[in-house]
């Protein structure tokens, strides 16, 4: 069983499994399978359409199975390595471990965005970005520059503190959990931190920078905490909703797994800490 | 050579819904099949202009509704995914996680994020 750990408890050999974990991914190119279906998501879920991957409902479930296939992808390569979370409450800054020469490497430099250390600077050969929205090869970073501020714990509890887990319309206006989780709507958290990392992170094919997967592992986390808390708040929609995927739909790519199978992440992994 | 391109026929278009809007009846030209939340809002005029150096153009994409989008945007010449939200903002591929007024305040985003790098052109 896997455990997923807090990225800044990371050891030195922790750190490096997994970074050589990522490398060799992205060597056989699956890696860059995982970012054409994200991006495919991304530009496909529409507020007033077919919805699955984002701004609807299912962004939480949708998210988690990603991770779990990606997290089995890595350990096809080394069976120890495991999704870390990054509590960006916390590490708040570009000075954190995180962003370290030995982890993933810091901000980008001014003049063209361009990640300059770490494994997954271009210099250093690993890290072609091969899916793309743009013609730029390299991996690109603005940590902190288009919003000052991550999300504060105080921001977070107020989010965990919503005990509707969604609400109609079931997009991009709804109130509720899950949207306030996403961030098209109030303090904004999930949102936010992707603008905050800045570069590839901003766009549509956010994966190909490995930040993207300690993220949402700690978007992920945070779902579990919601849970905890609102034990008699079940996902919602129950059934029969147009465009959106019902607690026991299928949801694409997959086609066999329903949020309802998403609900109890402890059949998959645990957490260093309670959730 | 007299026949309007598609660029201009599309122009056309944006003109009359743009005088529709300011007659304040947008809401009666839209199409039966789009009489959803997109209804809820006037549809934004074209633009054409320079901006940092690269040109940007916006208008309604009449027949051509890309991923449900219904307003075309491109960076010198290659088209720039954009969506519109529930609220009326606007996102693009390049800006993904971050809500913009209006398509040319997304288009001028855009073009600060890219520094000079061209589109990939739409799968």
């Amino acid at each position: 069983m896997a455990v997923r750990k807090n990225q800044a408890d990371l050891t030195a050999t922790e750190k490096r499994r997994l970074v050589d974990a990522l490398l060799q991914l992205k060597r056989s190119g699956r890696y860059d399978t995982f970012v054409s279906t994200h991006n495919a998501f991304i530009m496909s879920d529409t507020d007033t359409g077919d919805r699955v991957g984002h701004r609807s409902p299912s962004f939480l479930p949708w998210h988690r199975r990603f991770l779990i296939e990606f997290e089995q992808a890595l350990q096809s390569v080394d069976p120890s390595v495991t999704l870390p979370y990054w509590d960006w409450t916390v590490d708040r800054t570009p000075t954190a471990s995180l962003w370290a020469a030995d982890f993933l490497g810091g901000t980008g430099r001014s003049r063209d965005g361009q990640v300059m250390d770490g494994p997954f600077a271009q210099s250093a050969g690993g890290w072609p970005l091969n899916v793309r929205v743009d013609g730029r090869t390299y991996l690109r970073r603005a940590l902190g520059a288009s919003v000052a501020q991550l999300p504060t714990r105080a921001e977070v509890d107020s989010v965990l503190a919503m005990a509707t887990y969604d609400m109609a319309p079931w997009n991009s206006a709804s109130d509720g959990f899950r949207n306030h989780l996403e961030g098209w709507r109030g303090v904004n958290l999930h949102n936010r931190v992707h603008v905050w990392v800045g570069g590839q992170m901003a766009t549509g094919a956010s994966p190909n920078d490995p930040v993207f997967w300690m993220h949402h592992a700690f978007v992920d986390k945070l779902w579990s905490q919601w849970q905890a808390k609102h034990p008699a708040s079940p996902y919602l929609p129950a059934a029969g909703t147009r465009d959106v995927v019902d607690l026991h739909d299928t949801m694409r790519p997959w086609n066999n797994v329903t949020p309802a199978d998403m609900l109890d992440h402890r059949g998959y992994y645990t957490y260093d800490t309670a959730a | 050579m007299s026949r309007p391109t598609r660029r201009q026929a599309i122009g056309v278009t944006a003109g009359t819904l743009a005088g529709l809007a300011l007659a304040g009846s947008a809401h009666a030209a839209v199409p039966s099949g789009q009489l959803d939340t997109h209804a809820a809002h006037d549809v934004p005029e074209a633009f054409d202009e320079v901006f940092q150096g690269r040109r940007i153009q916006g208008a309604p994409a009449a027949g051509h509704l890309h991923h449900g989008g219904g307003y075309g945007v491109r960076i010198d010449g290659q088209e720039l995914h954009v969506m519109r939200n529930a609220d009326g903002t606007w996102i693009s591929v390049v800006n993904h996680y971050e809500t913009f007024a209006t398509p040319r305040a997304v288009a001028r985003a855009a073009v600060v994020e890219l520094q000079g790098a061209s589109l990939v052109p739409l799968a």
